[in-house]
């Protein structure tokens, strides 16, 4: 039973001061089982992150649909479903991380974590011990803990969005980028992260700059080229 | 699944001038931006139809005269719609058109099922009263007796806005504008109404003081869970605070959608200009 179906997706941009549209990409298919790791590869502009956003509904959909099998719903079109279902969707099983942490300002980073628990009708109590574990797993500094992440560097940021996302425990996880702009030793951390998920059985979505990085994680990998799926070796030795 | 909305509103009409055959029909109306070039009736509000749901921050934005804060008037009973319903899911209300009710029972939903915050306190507050005294109004209205337990209640409410309670029997006139604005926000808090509308809270206020609003706003809408309407026309305080965002144009809802998608992906052209202009 496969966990999201993508059939016949489609974006298109209508740019309005310009007068015209802009097909941003157009006859997706494919589908991902529980627990599977998909990468997605293709130049920069060839759609990948409208994919993503598109699953999680940043972009409005426009053409086909995204089936997901949702613990709450059973099968549901992300492409038409409410906003209010996206929303509790958002809140219980599907995650966003992006490179970029976008948060509540004057938020320290215990607050943005227990908020997240709290989101999800954990009792205070909890969500204070869970966060702490969740800081303490992604190995941010106990000093981080209390102060804003404005000032945190790349790597600090992405781990406290990751910690974000995964505390909820989702079910399906979009990465888009997560390891953009990390030095070799944050990925590293990423990565061990990304396979303790794997492990717990999350199903994911991710976008890499780095191919081998991605090759080496990912269980199938769509191709934005040929608009199908191929396994992460094939890659490596066409790109060798 | 079907999620049952707190608060329905459906096709509100707001018309300021008697109308004439050009514009009455809504289909064929053929205004200039919202008003009518032959009788110069201005239509603040056309067929806006939107619903609330518990536990939501529902965000309005658009331009200076597009209709938000007129919106916000009709729902508050401050002005009288032209046509429209507005259903509120409350055993004691059940399918009732609120705006249809005597002016008895507009204020008793004012009183115990609405709070509202003007963007400007001399509408919400009288000045010459304590803030204390602001508080015990409100609560008189929503049926309490019990001086001391008001008094209590209106401590809570005064500290969890950060005021200080020495000055709680001091005239909010003396205040400054962010501190005001903390005293309405009690105000309207205090008869623990299931709904909130919150018209411009943070505009005119700087920067740090803006911040500490939105900080109240969303910490009492994460402990109490309350469902409020919040209009601006801040993109970055509807991004902070609101889940769904409506935006509304010439006194017409032109989109809405979820917040990050209606900055991130706008459809509209009204509103594609209105987020490039963000930044």
């Amino acid at each position: 039973m496969a966990m999201l179906e993508v059939t016949n997706f489609g974006k298109r941009f209508t740019i309005h001061h310009l007068g015209k549209t802009m097909q941003a990409i157009e006859q997706i298919n494919f589908s991902l089982d529980a627990g599977e790791f998909i990468g997605i590869a293709g130049k920069s502009g060839s759609g990948k992150s409208t994919i993503l956003k598109s699953i999680y509904r940043t972009y409005l959909p426009d053409k086909g649909s995204i089936v997901y099998d949702s613990k709450r719903y059973g099968l549901i079109d992300l492409a038409h479903a409410t906003e209010r279902e996206v929303l509790y969707l958002r809140k219980h099983e599907i995650g966003y991380v992006s490179q970029f942490l976008n948060v509540m300002p004057r938020t320290t980073s215990r607050q943005l974590i227990e908020k997240a628990l709290l989101e999800m009708g954990e009792t205070t109590a909890i969500a204070k011990i869970e966060a702490e574990k969740a800081l303490n797993h992604f190995e941010l500094d106990r000093e981080l803990w209390d102060t804003y992440p404005n000032t945190f560097s790349g790597g600090e940021k992405l781990r406290l969005n990751i910690a974000m996302a995964t505390v909820k425990q989702p079910r399906l996880l979009l990465l888009d980028e997560p390891t953009a702009s990390l030095d070799q030793q944050s990925k590293v951390k990423v990565r061990e992260i990304i396979e303790k998920l794997k492990t717990n059985g999350t199903t994911l979505i991710g976008i890499f700059h780095d191919i081998e990085f991605m090759n080496g994680l990912c269980d199938k990998v769509f191709d934005m080229r040929t608009r199908a799926i191929r396994s992460p070796k094939e890659g490596v030795i066409r790109e060798g | 699944m079907c999620e049952e909305a707190l608060l329905r509103v459906r096709n509100l009409d707001k018309r300021f001038g008697p109308g004439c055959p050009e514009c009455k029909e809504r289909t064929n109306r053929n205004l200039e931006k919202n008003y009518c070039s032959v009788c110069g009736t201005v239509y603040a509000c056309q067929d806006v139809s939107f619903d609330l749901f518990p536990g939501e921050i529902l965000g309005i934005v658009g331009e200076s005269g597009s209709g938000k804060s007129t919106m916000m008037q009709c729902l508050y009973f401050d002005a009288d719609v032209s046509s429209g319903e507005a259903t509120l899911n409350d055993p004691e209300l059940q399918d009732e058109n609120m705006f249809q009710l005597s002016s008895q029972k507009k204020r008793y939903i004012r009183n115990h099922k609405y709070g509202m915050v003007y963007q400007n306190p001399v509408n919400g507050l009288k000045m010459n009263f304590s803030s204390m005294g602001n508080i015990a109004e409100k609560l008189i209205s929503a049926g309490k007796r019990n001086v001391s337990e008001m008094e209590t209640t209106g401590n809570q409410l005064l500290e969890s806005v950060h005021i200080p309670l020495f000055r709680s029997k001091e005239e909010p006139r003396n205040f400054s504008g962010g501190m005001q604005q903390r005293v309405q926000i009690a105000k309207a808090l205090s008869n623990n109404p299931p709904i909130l509308f919150l018209d411009e809270v943070t505009t005119g206020l700087d920067l740090s003081v803006q911040a500490n609003v939105l900080d109240l706003i969303k910490k009492i809408q994460r402990e109490s869970g309350i469902s409020m309407v919040v209009v601006s026309h801040d993109l970055a305080v509807i991004r902070m605070l609101a889940d769904r965002t409506v935006v509304m144009l010439n006194g017409s809802i032109i989109e809405q959608g979820l917040t990050d998608q209606i900055l991130e992906d706008p459809q509209h052209a009204y509103t594609q200009r209105l987020v490039y202009s963000l930044l």
